[in-house]
C-alpha cells in the first residue's frame, strides 16, 4: 500500500520532470543539426523564462490558492537587482559563470525579501482585494524603477529619483527610463533549462511535505487548519516568499539575455502579470507540468503564426478558447475523469490479480 | 483537578449577550453532552473554548492552565481538537493527507529538509503515514486514503474530521453535532466510534447533539442552554427529567 502511494507522487514528478527533459533533448537535437530558425534559437531562454514564471505563480495561485497580479513586480525586482550587480562587478570574478550564479542568487533573495516585505501587508486581503493590490504594488515597483537614478563615480555610489550630476570619471548604471544598459549576456539555453529543473524541484518538493500540506490546508480551509495548529501568517508568507525569489530568477535569467534592460509595461507591467496568470490558468490551476506547457506553447503560438500576419491573433484566440474548454468545461471535466478512473481501475484489478 | 474549567464566560455581539456567565466542569475522561434549543449558544461556547471568538469574560482552563483568550493555534497545541458542525475538511488534499496536516506539530521537519529531500524528511515522513494510517485504521478508512476528501460520503467525512482531530493528540475533544444528517443506522455506528476513541485514545469528549437517543446513550453528564445561560447541569438522567428542560427543550 504504502509503495504505491509513495509511486503515485513519483509518477507525477516523473511526468513533469520528463516533459522538461523531452523537451530540451528535442531542442539540443534541432541545435546540433542547425534545423532551428534564428528567430526560434532566440526564443529559447524566454521560453525558460516564461516557464519558470508560470511554475512559481501557480505556487501562489494553485497551491497557496490566493490571486496575485503583481508576479512581473518581483520578475522586475530580480531582475534589476542582480543586472545591476553584474555591471557593477564586471570582469572582476574573471568567470562569467560564477558571476551569473552570485547574480541569480541577488536576484532571488531580493526577490524573495521584496515578497516578503509586499506579503506582511497584502497576505492580510482575500480573493478580489489581495489580486488588486498586488496589481497595484507590481505597477509601483515598475514606475520606481524608471524614476530610478544610480550612479557611481570616484566619490561612490549615489541614488536618486531625479537626474544626477556626476564627477567626470563617473558613470550612470541605472539611468531612469532608460534603463540600465551593458548587462552581460550570459543567459544560455542551458542554464536557463537547468533554472527551469531548479524550479520543478523546489515547488514540487515543496507540495510533497509537511510545509505544502500546510500550504494547501491553509487554502482548502483556513479555520480548519488553525484549528488542527497551522501557522497561517507563517504558511502563507513562505509560500509568497518562495514564489516571489523564483520569479525573481526568472527575472536574471530575461536580464541576462537582453544587452539594455528597461521597465516597460510590455516586460514588467500588469499585461506580464496576466500573461503569466493566464498560463497557469489554461494550463491548469495547481497542475504544475501544465502550466509550464501552457507557458511553452502560448510564447510560441505567436511567433510561429508570424506568417498568417493579420489571422495571428484570431488564431491565438481560438487556441486559448480551445484549451480553456479542455481544462474547465464540464463536459471536458467529466470526460477526464471517467478516463482517469478507467485507468486506475485496471490498475486496481491488476492489484487483486 | 477538571480536565475543562470553564467560570463565568460571557460574549457579547454587538448589544447582543449570546452567552453569559456560562460555566462548565468536565473529569477527564468523561463523555459530556452540551444541549440546547438552535441559537443557544452552543456554538459560540465551542467557539471561545477554541479561540475563534474572544470572551469578553470569564476564564477556561485547560488540564489546570489558563487558556483563556490565545489564539486557536495555541490553544490547539495545548491540547483542545474539534470538529465543525457544517464539516470543514480540506476537501482537495487526499484522506491520508488531511490527517498528516492533523500530525504537523507533533512529526516536524523544516522546509528546507523537505525541499532538498535530508534523510530526516524520509524518516519523518514515514512516521506520519505509519501514524496515520493507525488513525484511518480506527475509522476504517483505509480503504479510501488516496481519495480526495471530498469525494468520501457523508458518514466518512464525519469520520475523517474525527481521525484528522485525534491527529494533533488532544487531551480534550469537542464534537460539534457529529450526528447531523446521519439516518438512525449510522448514529448507531457513530455512538459505538465516540465510545470506542474514548477507550482506545482514553479521551475527554464534550459534545454538541440534538439527537436525544445520542445524547441519553452516551452521555454522562448534561449540561443545558437556552439563550446563553445555563439552564441544568449535572447528570444526564437526572437533567433530562428536569421540568425547566422538558419545557424550554424537549417538549412535554
Amino acid at each position: 500500500m504504502k509503495t504505491k502511494k509513495i509511486s503515485k507522487f513519483a509518477q507525477t514528478n516523473l511526468i513533469t520532470y520528463g516533459i522538461a527533459a523531452a523537451a530540451f533533448i528535442v531542442v539540443e537535437i534541432m541545435l546540433l543539426t542547425g534545423s532551428m530558425s534564428s528567430l526560434m534559437e532566440g526564443l529559447l531562454v524566454p521560453l525558460c523564462t516564461y516557464a519558470i514564471l508560470a511554475v512559481s505563480l501557480n505556487l501562489t495561485v494553485g497551491i497557496l490558492g490566493e490571486l496575485s497580479l503583481g508576479h512581473a513586480g518581483f520578475m522586475c525586482v530580480g531582475a534589476f537587482s542582480s543586472a545591476f550587480f553584474s555591471v557593477c562587478v564586471g570582469d572582476a570574478f574573471g568567470s562569467d559563470l560564477f558571476r551569473f550564479v552570485i547574480a541569480i542568487l541577488i536576484g532571488a533573495v531580493t526577490a524573495g525579501i521584496f515578497g516578503l516585505i509586499i506579503g506582511i501587508p497584502v497576505l492580510r486581503l482575500r480573493g478580489d482585494y489581495l489580486a488588486i493590490v498586488t496589481l497595484a504594488f507590481g505597477e509601483i515597483i515598475k514606475n520606481v524603477i524608471n524614476a530610478l537614478y544610480v550612479g557611481r563615480d570616484s566619490k561612490g555610489f549615489h541614488i536618486s529619483l531625479s537626474p544626477l550630476t556626476l564627477e567626470p570619471d563617473g558613470k550612470m548604471i541605472i539611468n531612469g527610463a532608460q534603463g540600465l544598459s551593458g548587462t552581460p549576456n550570459d543567459s544560455t539555453f542551458i542554464i536557463g533549462f537547468i533554472l527551469l529543473l531548479m524550479t520543478l524541484f523546489i515547488v514540487l518538493n515543496l507540495i510533497h511535505s509537511r510545509t505544502g500540506r500546510a500550504v494547501m490546508a491553509i487554502r482548502d480551509n483556513r479555520i480548519a487548519a488553525e484549528s488542527v495548529g497551522v501557522n497561517i501568517t507563517k504558511y502563507k508568507l513562505l509560500a509568497f516568499s518562495v514564489s516571489a525569489a523564483l520569479a525573481g530568477i526568472a527575472g536574471v535569467l530575461y536580464a541576462h539575455n537582453l544587452s539594455t534592460l528597461t521597465a516597460l509595461p510590455r516586460n514588467f507591467g500588469y499585461n506580464m502579470s496576466i500573461t503569466i496568470l493566464v498560463f497557469v490558468v489554461l494550463g491548469g490551476i495547481g497542475n504544475i507540468w501544465g502550466s509550464m506547457i501552457a507557458a511553452v506553447i502560448l510564447t510560441l503560438l505567436p511567433e510561429m503564426l508570424r506568417g498568417l500576419n493579420d489571422y495571428r491573433m484570431l488564431i491565438y484566440a481560438i487556441v486559448l478558447i480551445v484549451l480553456m474548454l479542455f481544462n474547465w468545461s464540464p463536459g471536458a471535466r467529466t470526460f477526464r475523469a471517467r478516463l482517469k478512473e478507467k485507468v486506475g481501475r485496471h490498475k486496481q484489478t491488476e492489484e487483486v490479480k | 483537578m477538571a480536565m475543562l474549567e470553564v467560570k463565568n464566560l460571557g460574549i457579547s455581539f454587538g448589544g447582543l449577550k449570546a452567552v453569559n456567565n456560562f460555566g462548565i466542569s468536565i473529569e477527564k475522561g468523561s463523555l459530556y453532552g452540551l444541549i440546547g434549543p438552535n441559537g443557544a449558544g452552543k456554538t459560540t461556547v465551542f467557539n471561545m473554548l477554541t479561540g475563534v471568538y474572544k470572551p469578553d469574560e470569564g476564564l477556561i482552563f485547560l488540564d489546570g492552565k489558563n487558556i483563556t483568550g490565545k489564539k486557536t493555534v495555541d490553544i490547539n497545541k495545548a491540547g483542545i481538537a474539534r470538529t465543525f458542525q457544517n464539516i470543514r475538511l480540506f476537501k482537495d488534499m487526499s484522506v491520508l493527507d488531511n490527517v498528516k496536516v492533523g500530525l504537523h506539530n507533533h512529526h516536524k521537519y523544516s522546509t528546507i529538509e523537505g525541499i532538498l529531500r535530508l534523510p530526516r524528511y524520509f524518516r519523518v515522513e514515514k512516521e506520519m503515514n505509519e501514524r496515520a494510517m493507525e488513525l484511518l485504521h480506527v475509522f476504517g478508512l483505509e480503504n479510501v486514503r488516496d481519495f480526495k476528501a471530498s469525494n468520501l460520503p457523508y458518514g466518512e467525512q464525519r469520520k475523517l474530521e474525527i481521525a484528522r482531530a485525534l491527529a494533533t493528540e488532544p487531551k480534550l475533544l469537542l464534537l460539534d453535532e457529529p450526528a447531523a444528517g446521519m439516518n438512525p443506522n449510522e448514529t448507531g455506528e457513530l455512538m459505538e466510534m465516540i465510545r470506542f476513541v474514548r477507550k482506545e485514545f482514553d479521551m475527554t469528549i464534550l459534545l454538541i447533539e440534538h439527537d436525544m437517543k445520542l445524547v441519553s446513550g452516551i452521555c454522562e453528564e448534561l449540561t443545558v442552554l437556552n439563550f446563553g445561560q445555563v439552564l441544568a447541569a449535572g447528570k444526564t438522567s437526572e437533567v433530562l427529567n428536569d421540568p425547566k428542560v422538558i419545557t424550554a427543550y424537549l417538549g412535554e
